[in-house]
């Protein structure tokens, strides 16, 4: 097992992901409909996904956005209606055949696709060690063995001394992390989570992300969340999507997104507020993304241009050693007068917004 | 009637009761087990689903499961006949027992299975496990103190049916307080069997709301043991009728 990385700052996403990265989960046309009572609900409409090796994905969306659909196509615990899922260069729709019956292929490459649950789903007959096991007994590894690796992955998870125990025994997190252990035991190359924090606490919450965020780095292991928490996917996501009434609306890296403008997923990991506070004044959005960040330039502009900038909200992160996020500022004078500041900043690399500008330049193309 | 002229008419109506009881549960567990798995494996949604299968399945449990046992057991003579070469004694009452005890069982362990949270048959399946491992490794065992709570109903109810069967020549206690303290008014003799089968049912009662219960909070598992049922045929049948309709 390879040592884990100390954290270094500004190099904690050193294995920096391009975006021609290998894409070891792909969807696409993904599309799933359900039938109930004669009526169709489409829970998938067509997404098209790409997990690439190595990284944390996080899927958000409101509950019935279809994001448990679309995890669970992933290792065809439901079949997609169309649509092709490819796991480590694996077509498992291909695999799947036309029966609703699971194959031998489809299972066995299921096996090498970890999944961890929000209500855990462990077996309250099997002790911690014997419910570790068991995708080894799947397997048909031997006795021994299956012992000696479901001690290491407890030990891994921090509950060594929990393998005798019963999963009632235990508390939220620690079957949690039984559930994690459980999800190595084949040795994934894909770790699946649908929502496996969802039924903890903000404490525990943490202390599992960190958990799947470690397990991330020392074994190279590619993740695949869903939740309904920003939190989440601030905290250990690389890549995330959001996904609305079945499709994926927006998707990418946590930077590239925060460099899309308009991008509800920036807006909704680094929230910014605040009102402007007289009718002659301006707010600007001011998004740090990339090198522009490490520059002092609010200061610089109040330097520069001799005027006096108001901080009305900020949502900043080190996110990979970087400061990533947004500040709403607000300069004296209507948008005409500040024009050239506004314009210093944009030479800056940042991204600018002028709050309520877009309205008015609607506004104005209209007439 | 004195004690000693009473003593080996009783043990003589205890080993008979005992042998139609154990090997009836014998037969109804093993096969109610498959068929009552069976019935939640075909249902809609389930791992196998097979609506005609489930539909077949479900009437012949239903039919078996209403039919008073009385005559169920005269219905079955030819086949008891056929199966044993007689249909009277007691290895001829074991055929209508166990026939009459499998659809009692298999509904029991349909509710039983029903009751294991379908997130543990999709986390098995999640790491590749097929049916029969589901089977073998989540269902059954998830639902082992349900299935031995349902164990003591059906032997309970079989002590119950095996009675009946004394009726028709099977022997055993209900045969005997038939016999003698209905038919020869000998009162005591009656009473005897009661209280020893007052006796044996609360202790097999005892036992396997025991083993339930300590399988159950295997590791302080909280919650309510599943219930047992007293002796109570009618019920689930009631449940069945409502079912039906």
């Amino acid at each position: 097992m390879p040592e884990p990385h100390a954290p270094v700052p500004g190099h904690t996403h050193a294995r920096a992901l391009d975006s021609d990265g290998n894409p070891v989960i792909t969807t696409s046309g993904l599309t799933k409909v359900y039938r109930s009572r004669g009526r169709d609900v489409t829970a998938l409409d067509g997404v098209d996904l790409h997990v690439r090796e190595g990284e944390v994905y996080g899927v958000i969306g409101q509950s019935g956005a279809g994001k448990s659909s679309l995890i669970r196509c992933v290792n065809l615990l439901e079949r997609p209606t169309s649509g092709t899922v490819t796991v480590a260069g694996q077509d498992l729709t291909a695999l799947a055949g036309r029966g609703t019956r699971a194959g031998k292929e489809l299972r066995r490459a299921r096996s090498r696709i970890g999944m961890v649950f929000q209500h855990f789903n462990l077996l309250a007959s099997r002790t911690v060690q014997d419910n570790v096991e068991l995708p080894l007994e799947i397997l048909g590894t031997s006795g021994k063995e299956r012992s000696r690796k479901a001690l290491e992955l407890l030990d891994l998870v921090g509950l060594a001394d929990k393998a005798r125990a019963y999963p009632a025994q235990l508390s939220g997190g620690q079957k949690q992390r039984v559930g994690i252990a459980r999800a190595l035991a084949g040795d994934p190359k894909v770790l699946l989570s649908d929502e496996a924090t969802s039924a903890l606490d903000p404490e525990t919450t943490r202390s599992i992300l960190q958990l799947l965020r470690d397990l991330n780095r020392q074994l190279g292991l590619t993740v695949l969340l869903i939740t309904h928490e920003m939190d989440v996917v601030k905290s250990v996501c690389d890549s995330a999507a959001l996904m609305e009434k079945g499709r994926i609306v927006e998707s990418g890296t946590v930077s590239e997104l925060l460099a899309t403008p308009g991008s509800e997923l920036a807006a909704a990991l680094f929230p910014v507020s605040g009102e402007r506070t007289g009718a002659d004044r301006t707010v600007v959005d001011v998004t740090f993304h990339g090198e522009a960040a490490t520059q002092p330039v609010i200061s610089q502009l109040a330097r520069t241009y001799n005027i006096d900038i108001s901080i009305l909200g900020a949502a900043i992160d080190t996110v990979g050693g970087l400061q990533v996020g947004r500040m709403r500022i607000e300069l004296p004078g209507r948008y005409e007068d500040n024009v050239v500041p506004i314009g210093f900043l944009r030479e800056q690399g940042l991204q600018i917004d002028v709050v309520g500008q877009e309205a008015l330049l609607v506004k104005e193309g209209a007439k | 009637m004195t004690w000693s002229e009473m003593q080996p008419l009783l043990s003589q109506a205890c080993t008979e009761t005992f042998r139609m009881v154990l090997w009836s549960t014998l037969i109804a567990v093993a096969v109610g087990l498959p068929l009552g798995i069976l019935l939640v494996l075909t249902d809609r949604g389930g791992l196998l689903q097979n609506v005609v299968a489930n539909k077949v399945i479900g009437q012949i449990v239903n039919i078996g499961r209403s039919m008073p046992f009385i005559i169920l057991m005269v219905a079955l003579m030819s086949f008891t006949r056929w199966v044993t070469g007689t249909t009277i004694g007691t290895t001829a009452a074991i055929v209508p027992l166990a026939i009459g005890g499998i659809p009692f069982f298999a509904r029991l362990v349909e509710t039983a299975v029903r009751e294991v949270d379908n997130g543990l048959v999709e986390a098995v399946q999640s790491m590749g496990g097929n049916t029969w491992t589901i089977v073998r490794k989540v269902l059954v065992p998830e639902a082992l103190p349900s299935l031995i709570a349902s164990t003591t109903t059906t032997v309970i109810a079989l002590i119950g049916y095996s009675a009946m069967a004394g009726t028709v020549g099977g022997g055993g206690l209900g045969d005997l307080a038939v016999r003698y303290g209905y038919q020869r008014f000998e009162t005591e003799l009656m009473w005897i069997t009661v209280a020893i089968l007052a006796v044996v049912i609360s202790l097999i009662q005892f036992a396997g709301d025991f083993a339930a219960r300590s399988l159950h909070s295997r590791g302080g598992r909280s919650g309510p043991a599943p219930k047992l049922r007293l002796l109570k045929a009618e019920e689930p049948a009631a449940a069945d009728v409502g079912k039906a309709a």
